[in-house]
């Protein structure tokens, strides 16, 4: 997941300034690490060279912080892209599948077959697993095992949130 | 949705667009599944969503309100209950989470059960059982009762009663849930292991995503609906 | 947990003081009573179950404690009404409180009906019980059961007979049951002749009744019968203190995890079992009240007996009412002695252990050492050592059966294991959980042993009690008799009953007596005057008398046993007197010389006739006065309502006139009254351990609700099914009824040696009780099947 990704996804609920940009992500995403200024100018510039966002109109003064965002096509494009596509399951994802529900339920997408791809994507990976297990020997088991848990351990957080998405989308579209 | 009009094709069982109330609450809100033979489906889904009853539902055990469930080409709503009841003696086999071995017989006499109540001898019916035991590597409590075994050898010796009959589906309900994750893999692996060697379509409920990975397929219902039952072809 | 809050509070109270010993105690108790209402539905079900149970118990058993107060009841009644003084030592003189009564009972279809003809003698005359008044002539006085009859229309074909104005009805006072058929009639007609046949002269109702003994057989087979009645009804009052016993356990035992000790848990258990029995108590109060209302309601044989008189002797009662809750808790005491109830579950103690066959088998040995030393003839009568002797040894006997079927049960189920599913399914569970649905049999088996017993002792009785009455019903089927006035009212009545439909044929003859006027001459003390029988008849009637070839009118026989008459009768051409020596003008005749003697044969009636026989030209036709009028009549075989006829028409011409029904044997009656009674205790018997067994079955098939749904997935056939609780019920009635014959013949055997009858099998009431037992399964299996197949639908597979 990229601030940049996210970003996209913000914008695309409604077109920002910069700084609500940052308090949004900070309240949603940022946990104990909030985004430096200059981390949030580079983005979106780096978003506008790309063509995936333009400037939609500027306060009288000046300054970047003045300038309002909005997203293009290609923006929207890029998005959907993105949380279409299942991350590859590897501990510690829950963050950016996180981000993709919650941009997801902004962005009024069905974010349950967000969830459910992604459990598809899951349960791929431990049936490769479980097949190792079965043919491997006893260390490969355990290593094995080891991953099945912690894989396991997603797929209930993935069960748990598609049960509680419209409480979280209440509380995200508030 | 496309998928209940089109004919069952290569599947040994479907069903199409189940709907099945009971009282108020509907249990069912139409549930579309395929199993092809051989292969091992894992439904999921949180409780209450409608797992067992679709279960029941492919299984014969439950006429659904609405929808076919279609088996080898016969409808089984079609079917009179001794007809049904037939079936599931010859074609299907059972595996539930708990309470399904008769506690008053032995460990081999209730895997010969299913045989004796097809009509098999006794004797052919335990010389089969005792087979089967050997399979799942419980040969050694064949004399005892169930209430002398562990959970994880009764469980076993249920998926060998399952398998005795040499089922073309066998349908398992939670059949590791009163078990621990070792005992439970090891039922997972033994069972899943016995149906690829014999040819047996598994249809197998359960909410635990290790015992899920044991299959080749999933299919997720809620809310009395399947998902991802086309998506993944 | 508990909906509605009923949930009691699990004070234990063990941190700051230990209570006191008696307040623990009630505590404790006090828990067990409300846990048995805890558990929403299924906790009041099966409280209920129990109370019922032990209620339906507690109902036989009143019933049984009132049998005392109804005996009672019925002699007092009897006594109460006695009007026949005959073995009274002085004759009563005619005077203005006397009363001439003479006995006109008849009979109606199958019913009895008694009959008094009353006759004052004066203004003080007595008035019988339940009349307030006498009825003058020709009016009558009926009971109410009599009076239904009369109007209904079943009463139709006896209304003839009872053509007088009714002007009362007999009071509760005079009857000894509520459904009795009696009548009294008034009349001017009687005479008295003392100890006669015709009236006898009484001044007051009511005797100090000295009922005639019961027979040491008849004792034997009422004191059989208690035992085998009684025994299955307190296996049954404990089978129904532990309805719901595994429930309870598993309660107990979530009583330990909050840390209640063994004791508190007896303590609650027996709370618990008080509390079931204490309602089964009260239910069955009241059942017996309800029941005794019905009682007047039922006649059997003749017999009904008024709701009043059912009343439970008050120690019985008392007995009953302390000793129901004290078996109810001592068996639930009794059953957790085998069983140890731990914090995490209830461990049953029994599964390992064997049943012991020498304990079991000590009993009957004990039993048979009792009766068998018991030597013929053996006076039974009541507070002989002898009665406790027979009582004892008959209990040991039969509890022995209760003892050691268990263990039967156990021995023979474990050799059947093989066989087809159902039958495996059935023996398995047997197997496993034998003891107990052989709590359940046991009181098939005691109720069945008993009765073997006792229908041997029938048997016996049967024989011994059936009188061969020596009366032929091939030749006459009915024969009527009455004092006539004269001789010519032999024709009339004749005549009457030839007419009446439904008869076929039939003969008539007048008895009289004579007298040799030479030895009355010298009339002396002490020696009374010779006195003969002279029968008159005509050819036809004499030749069913008589050994004779020829006959005419106008010949006299002289008969004999043996053709040789004996040399003091009156000889050919003697002159006697005919009738009542002592009346004025009594007839002579002189006993024609061409008198033959011959021999006398049996008549249709049983009786042999000896003395002079005469055709009616012999006695030239004079009207004798006071003749002994016999009519024997041939009855249409098809016709039921002939012999209704036959005493209508002879009660029109004489209320006197006493109608017989020829029968080949006769029945005591004492021994009717208790073949009945034995019928109604083991019907009643067989229901309520029907009943135990059914709430068994019913439970266990609740309690495997879930595996039966697997194995209908599995496509178990609904009679695989039926049939493994079919045979699950059979073998072990079976068994139950093996036992039972073999102790019920041995039983039987002993107790005929004592009575000095020979022992003789009797397969029919083996066979009807086997019968009545395998229906008892049936009904059994039956009743079970709607829950069997209810529980065989899918629901069950439901977990949650």
């Amino acid at each position: 997941m990229s601030i940049g990704q996210v970003f996209l996804g913000l914008l695309e609920s409604r077109p920002s300034y910069g700084y609500d940009l940052k308090r949004s992500y900070d309240e949603r995403f940022g946990q104990d690490r909030p985004l430096h200024f200059g981390q949030v100018y580079s983005t979106l510039s780096r978003l506008l060279k790309h063509g995936l966002i333009e400037v939609d109109g500027v306060e009288p003064g000046g300054g970047p912080e003045r300038k309002r965002y909005a997203i293009t096509g290609a923006g929207v494009t890029d998005v959907q892209r993105w949380l279409a596509q299942p991350e590859k399951p590897e501990p510690y994802l829950q963050s950016t599948l996180y981000a993709k529900v919650v941009l997801a339920l902004l962005t009024e997408r069905p974010a349950a077959e967000i969830l459910d791809t992604q459990r598809t994507e899951h349960l791929r990976l431990m049936r490769e697993l479980t097949q190792r297990k079965l043919d491997g020997d006893f260390t490969v088991q355990l290593i094995s095992d080891h991953a099945l848990f912690h894989l396991e351990a997603d797929l209930r957080w993935l069960e748990l949130t598609s049960a509680r998405l419209d409480q979280l989308a209440t509380v995200v579209r508030s | 949705m496309t998928a209940s009009e089109r004919p069952s094709g290569d599947a040994l069982l479907a069903a199409i667009d189940l709907q099945k109330s009971f009282g108020a609450t509907a249990a069912l809100a139409g549930a579309t599944l395929r199993i092809r033979p051989g292969e091992v489906v894992a439904v999921m889904g949180p409780s209450g969503s409608g797992k067992s009853t679709l279960l029941h539902c492919l299984a014969g055990i439950v006429r659904p309100d609405a929808g076919r469930v279609v088996y080898a080409g016969r409808e089984l709503s079609a079917l009179s209950d001794s007809e049904r009841s037939a079936l599931r003696r010859s074609e299907f086999g059972f595996v539930f989470q708990f309470g399904q071995l008769v506690p008053e017989l032995t460990c081999l006499e209730n895997v010969a059960l299913p045989l004796r109540l097809s009509g098999v001898r006794r004797r052919e019916a335990q010389r089969r059982a005792t087979g089967w035991l050997d399979r799942l590597e419980v040969t050694d409590v064949a004399g005892k009762r169930p209430g002398e075994v562990s959970g994880g050898q009764g469980q076993r010796v249920a998926v060998a009663r399952a398998l005795v009959t040499d089922p073309r589906v066998i349908f398992a309900d939670e059949p590791t849930g009163a078990l621990d994750s070792l005992n439970g893999e090891r039922v997972m692996r033994l069972f899943t292991k016995a149906a690829k060697s014999s040819g047996s379509a598994v249809v197998l409920v359960t909410h635990e995503p290790r015992v899920a990975a044991y299959s080749d397929r999933e299919v997720v219902v809620r809310d009395g609906r399947t998902r991802a039952e086309e998506m993944v072809a | 947990m508990t909906p509605g809050g009923t949930q009691p509070e699990l004070g234990f109270g063990g941190g700051e003081h230990p209570p006191r010993f008696p307040s623990r105690w009630t505590r404790d108790l006090t828990l067990g009573a409300r846990l048995a209402f805890a558990g929403g539905r299924e906790g009041w079900l099966r409280t209920a179950l129990t109370a019922i149970g032990i209620g339906l118990g507690v109902v036989l058993l009143l019933g049984c404690a009132a049998v005392p107060n109804i005996l009672r009841a019925h002699t007092g009644r009897v006594a109460a009404r006695a009007d026949d003084f005959s073995f009274a030592t002085t004759d009563l003189p005619r005077g203005d409180a006397t009363l001439l009564v003479a006995d006109i009972d008849t009979r109606y279809r199958e019913w009895n009906i008694r009959g008094q003809l009353l006759q004052p003698e004066g203004p003080r005359a007595p008035l019988p019980p339940g009349l307030s008044a006498l009825p003058g002539p020709g009016q009558l006085v009926v009971s109410p059961a009599l009076a239904r009859l009369l109007d209904s229309p079943d009463g139709a074909l006896l209304r003839p007979r009872f053509e007088y104005p009714v002007v009362g009805t007999i009071g509760e006072a005079g009857l000894l049951g509520p459904n009795e058929y009696a009548f009294y009639l008034g009349s001017d007609q009687l005479e008295e002749v003392s100890r006669g046949p015709i009236g006898r002269r009484i001044d007051h109702f009511g005797a100090v009744h000295a009922s005639q003994p019961l027979s040491p057989m008849l004792i034997l087979l009422v004191l059989i019968i208690f035992v085998v009645l009684l025994l299955p009804v307190v296996v049954f009052v404990a089978t129904a203190v532990r309805f719901g016993g595994e429930h309870r356990d598993r309660r107990l035992a979530a009583l330990r995890l909050v840390g209640a000790d063994g004791a508190m848990t007896r303590r609650v258990a027996a709370g618990e079992g008080l509390l079931g029995a204490a309602l089964g108590v009260g239910l069955g109060i009241v059942g017996f009240l309800v029941a005794r209302e019905f009682a007047g309601v039922v006649t059997l044989y003749d017999q009904s007996v008024y709701p009043a008189d059912v009343r439970p002797s008050l120690a019985l009662g008392l007995l009953v009412v302390l000793a129901v809750p004290a078996v109810a808790v001592g068996v639930n005491l009794l059953a957790l002695r085998r069983v140890v109830i731990e914090p995490l579950g209830v461990v049953r103690q029994a599964a390992g252990t064997r049943r012991r066959l020498w304990w079991r088998l000590t009993l009957p040995v004990l039993g048979v050492a009792a009766l068998y030393p018991l030597s013929p003839g053996t006076d039974l009568r009541d507070g002989t050592v002898a009665q406790i002797q027979v009582t004892t040894g008959a209990i040991l006997l039969l509890l022995g059966v209760a003892a050691l079927l268990p263990w039967l049960i156990e021995v023979v189920v474990a050799r059947l294991g093989t066989g087809s599913v159902p039958w495996q399914l059935a023996m398995r569970r047997l197997q496993l959980g034998g003891g107990t649905s052989a709590r359940a049999v046991v009181g098939v088996a005691v109720a069945a042993a008993g009765a073997v017993a006792l229908q041997m002792l029938f048997g016996a009785a049967a024989r011994a009690n059936t009188v061969s009455t020596g009366q032929d019903p091939s030749r006459i089927q009915v024969e009527v008799s009455l004092i006539g006035q004269d001789s010519a009212q032999e024709v009339t009545l004749l005549h009457r009953l030839l007419a009446t439909p439904g008869v076929t044929s039939g003969y008539g003859m007048t008895h009289f007596s004579i007298v040799d006027p030479a030895q009355l001459k010298p009339h002396s003390q002490g020696s009374q005057p010779g006195i003969w029988d002279l029968t008159v008849a005509d050819c036809a009637s004499l030749r069913q008398m008589l050994v004779i070839d020829e006959c005419a009118d106008g010949d006299v026989f002289q008969a004999s046993p043996t053709g040789a008459p004996d040399p003091t009768d009156p000889h050919p051409g003697e002159r006697v007197l005919i009738g009542d020596p002592d009346q004025p003008n009594a007839p002579h005749w002189t006993i024609p010389a061409t008198a033959r003697a011959v021999r006398s044969a049996t008549d249709a009636s049983g009786l042999t006739y000896t003395g002079l026989m005469a055709t009616p030209g012999a006695i030239s036709g004079s009207a004798l006065p006071r003749p002994g009028i016999v009519v024997d009549l041939r009855a249409d075989d098809d016709d039921p309502d002939a012999i209704e006829r036959v005493r209508n028409t002879a009660a029109g011409v004489d209320p006197l006139a006493d109608v017989t029904s020829l029968r080949a044997t006769a029945e005591n009656h004492n021994f009717a009254v208790i073949r009945r009674g034995l019928a109604i205790g083991a019907l009643a018997t067989l229901l309520l351990v029907g009943a135990s067994l059914l709430v068994g079955t019913l439970e266990q098939l609740r309690e495997r609700r879930r595996l039966l749904a697997v194995l209908v997935a599995f496509g178990t056939k609904r009679t695989t099914l039926s049939r493994s609780v079919l045979w699950q019920t059979a073998i072990p009635v079976l068994l139950a009824m093996a036992l039972a014959v073999l102790a019920g013949v041995g039983l039987g055997a002993i107790l005929l040696r004592m009575v000095h009858e020979p022992v003789r099998m009797d397969w029919s009431g083996i066979g009807l009780i086997t019968a009545a037992a395998g229906l008892v399964v049936l009904l059994v299996t039956g009743l079970s099947l709607p829950l069997l197949y209810r529980l065989m639908r899918p629901d069950g597979l439901r977990t949650e």
